[in-house]
């Protein structure tokens, strides 16, 4: 019985257990062509969801400097939108669905957009810790088993890393300048230090996707681990900015050799994940606007193109 | 269903005297439109001094299930290898 499906699935797992990446044609277990479906759209998503906080800054960035790479910035992500969507399709699903499950609230994309940008800061604070914690994730799953989303990962880790600098200059210029701005800056990180711990979702012990995604080297680091590195490295950057962390139990620990920080409140990520968060609505109905006003534009286009064709056959024909 | 834009591969070379290199893929109503927007998408940053843009469905591909009988022809011929040819030590650079 060499092909019975657990033989399948053993020979599988010896191809993740020796490094081997998975391309799209070869055969994998349905979970992990699911999983990976879920997974990769739900960033995709993200991406794209991801423009709207920051596009809402565009028009009112405070220099032309500030504005080029604003709009350079959200444009990125449209692309990393788009290679994720495509590393999608490449799993049996067509780009419709895609978008059809985003609209319909079925999937989801990362909580973090569902935070509103309150203020120029928010810009600084989003490229410095939410493309920060993107960075840490998106660093370990270049080397995800699945061939076309570790790709797409190593385009965008290389485009990603002057999101995060542009942000950090914004909050720089900020803590330099007048004690007001310094203000604006301190309440931005206030606001966007606990839901950027969030991102990288449930505590180990309660997360159920985890077991199976590091056996499948979908993920190589759990939530926890992610989380601690975020925090490691993000404290002597606030320290360079001489921001304060608003978390009084952030300490120093010698002996773990991490920092310690306090408990994140988990009622809050889970209400704005169900679809109670500050923007949920917001983000949703943006979306869903540009999908239907654009209809006619992805109509037009496809009748045009066909009536092109059909042009060109004819003049070959005669 | 609705009829969607077709897929299209992108292929870049990087730099005269580079081959084109498969980079992705993108939706498009037409070659133009996939060619602007390979463009817009795929060399942001100067990664490109030439682009192709192919219609996916005109991609074979070979089967990976059948890659054993494929590419057997290939494994037993280690005569086809430089290594295979014993030479003296004395004799460099051949």
């Amino acid at each position: 019985m060499s092909n019975s499906l657990e033989n399948l699935e053993q020979s599988f797992q010896d191809r993740i257990d020796r490094g081997e990446k998975i391309e799209p044609k070869d055969w994998m277990p349905d979970r992990y062509r699911k999983t990976h479906i879920r997974q990769i759209s739900q960033h995709a998503h993200s991406e794209i969801v991801g423009m709207l906080p920051e596009g809402n800054w565009i028009t009112r960035a405070p220099s032309l400097r500030r504005k080029v790479a604003l709009l350079a910035k959200v444009q990125d992500e449209a692309g990393h939108g788009l290679y994720l969507y495509s590393a999608t399709e490449t799993l049996g699903i067509t780009r419709d669905e895609l978008t059809e499950q985003l609209l319909a609230g079925k999937a989801k994309y990362s909580s973090i957009f569902n935070y509103p940008t309150l203020s120029w800061a928010d810009i600084g604070a989003i490229g410095w810790l939410v493309d920060g914690a993107a960075i840490i994730n998106q660093v370990m799953l270049t080397r995800t088993s699945f061939g076309p989303y570790a790709r797409a990962m190593v385009r965008i880790c290389k485009e990603e890393s002057f999101h995060q600098r542009q942000g950090f200059e914004i909050m720089l210029t900020l803590c330099r300048g007048t004690e007001a701005q310094k203000q604006m800056a301190q309440y931005a990180l206030d606001r966007w230090w606990w839901p950027c711990l969030m991102m990288f979702g449930p505590p180990d012990a309660e997360s159920t996707h985890t077991e199976q995604s590091m056996k499948w080297k979908i993920k190589l680091k759990t939530n926890d681990e992610l989380r601690q590195q975020m925090v490691d490295q993000t404290v002597p950057q606030a320290e360079l900015l001489g921001l304060t962390i608003p978390d009084p139990h952030l300490k120093w620990n010698e002996s773990r050799g991490h920092y310690d920080f306090g408990e994140i409140d988990w009622d809050e990520f889970w209400r704005v994940v169900k679809g109670n968060g500050p923007c949920n609505k917001e983000r949703l109905e943006a979306r869903r606007k540009a999908w239907e006003e654009g209809a006619w534009v992805r109509e037009a286009a496809l009748a045009y193109a066909e009536k092109e064709a059909e042009r060109t056959a004819v003049s070959a024909a005669v | 269903m609705k009829k969607q834009w077709p897929l299209w591969e992108i292929f870049i070379r990087s730099k005269n005297g580079l081959e084109h290199r498969h980079v992705g893929s993108l939706h498009a109503a037409d070659a133009k439109m996939a060619m602007e927007n390979a463009r817009d998408v795929y060399t942001r940053r100067q990664e490109g001094v030439s682009i192709w843009v192919v219609p996916s469905k005109h991609i074979t591909a070979s089967n990976p299930d059948e890659s054993g009988e494929l590419f057997e022809p290939s494994m037993d011929k280690a005569y086809r290898h430089p290594t295979f040819y014993d030479l003296p030590d004395e004799l460099k650079h051949m």
